[in-house]
């Protein structure tokens, strides 16, 4: 039992784009590297597996297209069975998080979710994840024997090479044991209708708001300032904005050049969505805000206030 | 029906923190404690459920005596009955071992359906509701934007949101375990009543047993130098001179 295994995603017909960080996290971990992906159509995406430092691939092939957590855990199980790594290593998105710790509690592995840092010491892997909002980093060891399976954030590690040409490929068979409980019915496209990917500048706006009423005005200087207007969850789930203004990891994935987050407090499920902004600026009244852990500049004000003389600014 | 949801009282920091447990955790005199947003949104939607096609609700926590508070919030919500689970090897850093004490309190309860909030607050890993569905050999559904029970209560109808605001809609047979988003009602505070009922609820203890062993061990906590790596500059002046600098900013962008 030995080495790490890469399990990444397919999504839209394409490897998730986190793979290569997964390697580069693999890689340092030490010991060989394989790869896995489980999909309909593996075939299409064996080009894109292609990454330096991965030594193998594995695959199995489902029998549905779409996205089946369930199929997923049965696959990766397979894979696991199949590669005995003594490291597991995914994406901490909603795909993967939507089976990753029942895999680790169906094989008795160890687990830790959204970590930032791995390293081995003295042979033992050694996990850093955020805690307590992201205040705290706890490190983490593995009290056993098993091997262990974690969930990386995405955009901590950076990516590895492309290679030349993909590592050699082991088909890994799934048995007919391995049925979804749960039946897909449709898929529901994003709400469209804002652009927030395309946007150089971003201003978003999150519960300092205050009012409904206010958020007018925000969208006016962004509008006049060329700005994408962007938004936490706590005003998309009070339906003071439609969905596809939300910025995080359930909105919008946004990387501008300029991200300017007004009374926004930087939940991590914010952070996720825009931390990888080239620049990013903060205005909250609370000093202690998350959102000034990212921040490049930051001003501890009354966002109301600041936008009134934006107003008389432009 | 007889839904189980199951919540967390989470710990909450301020910037500045000092370090107990021989460095494996804040001192507890640098935190409040509270229950984890999400969860009051799988409880609403559990009452929710349960005053439309009757039944009962059953809130159970894994967690320390101070959990209990947590539960009484649920209680004072109109849930009817609240389990704590707890055992001193039981480490709430391991979602795995939560996951299985869950499952032993649980089992027994025979529920048509389990809710859990999407994540903590304080270790966001999205983990529990998927381990304990796990533990208890039934199917799970992540994220949940909307939950319908059909067939009388024995099928589930879900629409479950991915990043990127792409949603999918799917039906599965119960009992399911499923983990809500927040947003997807209005959690209620409660009546006068109902919480007069929270403070006098017995709150019976489960241990439970093996299930609790904890194979994830915090080495030592920290705060990070910067959790961007970034310096930051922060801006000196009142609104006009913090508007002008944004001006500035974005004028170099363009």
């Amino acid at each position: 039992m030995s080495g790490v295994l890469v399990v990444t995603e397919v999504v839209d017909g394409r490897l998730d784009e986190s793979v290569r960080e997964l390697v580069t996290a693999a890689v340092a971990v030490g010991g060989p590297v394989t790869l896995g992906v489980a999909a309909a159509d593996v075939d299409a995406v064996l080009a894109d597996t292609a990454i330096a430092g991965v030594d193998e691939v594995v695959t199995v092939r489902l029998a549905a297209g779409g996205f089946d957590h369930e199929l997923q855990r049965h696959a990766v199980r397979a894979m696991i069975e199949q590669v005995t790594p003594d490291v597991v290593v995914l994406g901490y998105t909603i795909r993967a998080a939507a089976y990753a710790a029942a895999l680790a509690e169906e094989l008795g592995l160890g687990f830790a979710s959204d970590v930032v840092g791995l390293s081995r010491d003295a042979g033992e892997l050694v996990a850093i994840k955020p805690v307590y909002g992201g205040k705290v980093y706890a490190e983490l060891g593995f009290a056993s024997d098993a091997a262990v399976l974690v969930t990386l954030r995405p955009g901590v590690w950076e990516q590895a090479e492309v290679a030349g040409a993909p590592a050699a490929v082991r088909e890994v068979a799934l048995g007919g044991s391995a049925v979804s409980r749960v039946r897909h019915v449709e898929y529901l496209a994003p709400a469209g209708g804002v652009d927030l990917k395309r946007a150089d500048v971003i201003f978003s706006v999150g519960r300092g708001v205050g009012a409904k009423e206010n958020i007018e005005k925000f969208a006016e200087i962004a509008n006049k300032l060329g700005a994408g207007l962007g938004a936490s969850r706590p005003l998309v789930d009070s339906g003071w904005l439609p969905a596809a203004h939300q910025v995080g990891q359930t909105g919008v994935s946004v990387k501008p050049k300029l991200y300017v987050a007004f009374g926004i407090s930087g939940a991590l499920q914010h952070l996720a969505g825009m931390s990888g902004s080239k620049k990013i600026i903060a205005i909250n009244t609370d000093k202690d805000a998350p959102i000034f852990n990212v921040a490049d500049v930051g001003a501890v004000a009354d966002i109301l206030e600041v936008a009134d003389e934006l107003k008389a600014l432009i | 029906m007889k839904i189980v949801v199951c919540v967390k009282q989470v710990v909450e920091v301020p910037s500045y923190v000092e370090f107990g447990a021989g460095g494996a955790d804040v001192d507890p005199a640098f935190t409040s404690r509270e229950l984890n947003d999400a969860d009051t949104y799988a409880v609403e939607e559990a009452l929710r459920i349960r005053d439309e096609v009757g039944g009962e609700v059953v809130v159970v926590t894994a967690g320390d005596e101070g959990a209990v508070e947590a539960l009484r919030r649920c209680v004072a919500m109109g849930a009817d009955r609240a389990v704590r689970v707890w055992s001193d090897g039981l480490s709430v850093h391991d979602p795995i071992a939560v996951a299985r004490s869950l499952a032993a309190a649980i089992r027994d309860e025979a529920a048509d359906l389990v809710f859990c909030g999407v994540q903590s607050s304080d270790a966001a890993q999205q983990s529990t509701g998927p381990a304990l569905a796990s533990a208890l050999g039934v199917p799970s559904v992540s994220v949940a934007t909307k939950v319908d029970v059909v067939s009388g209560g024995s099928g589930l109808t879900v629409r479950r949101e991915f990043e990127g605001g792409l949603a999918e809609v799917v039906e599965l047979d119960g009992p399911a375990v499923i983990t809500v988003q927040t947003g997807l009602n209005t959690p209620r505070y409660g009546s006068f009543k109902e919480m007069m009922k929270a403070k006098k609820a017995q709150i019976p203890v489960v241990d439970p047993g093996d299930a609790g062993a904890s194979r994830v061990k915090v080495r030592r906590m920290f705060v990070p130098a910067s959790s961007g790596g970034r310096d930051i500059e922060m801006i000196d002046g009142g609104p006009a001179q913090i508007a002008a600098r944004i001006v500035q900013l974005v004028r170099e962008v363009g």
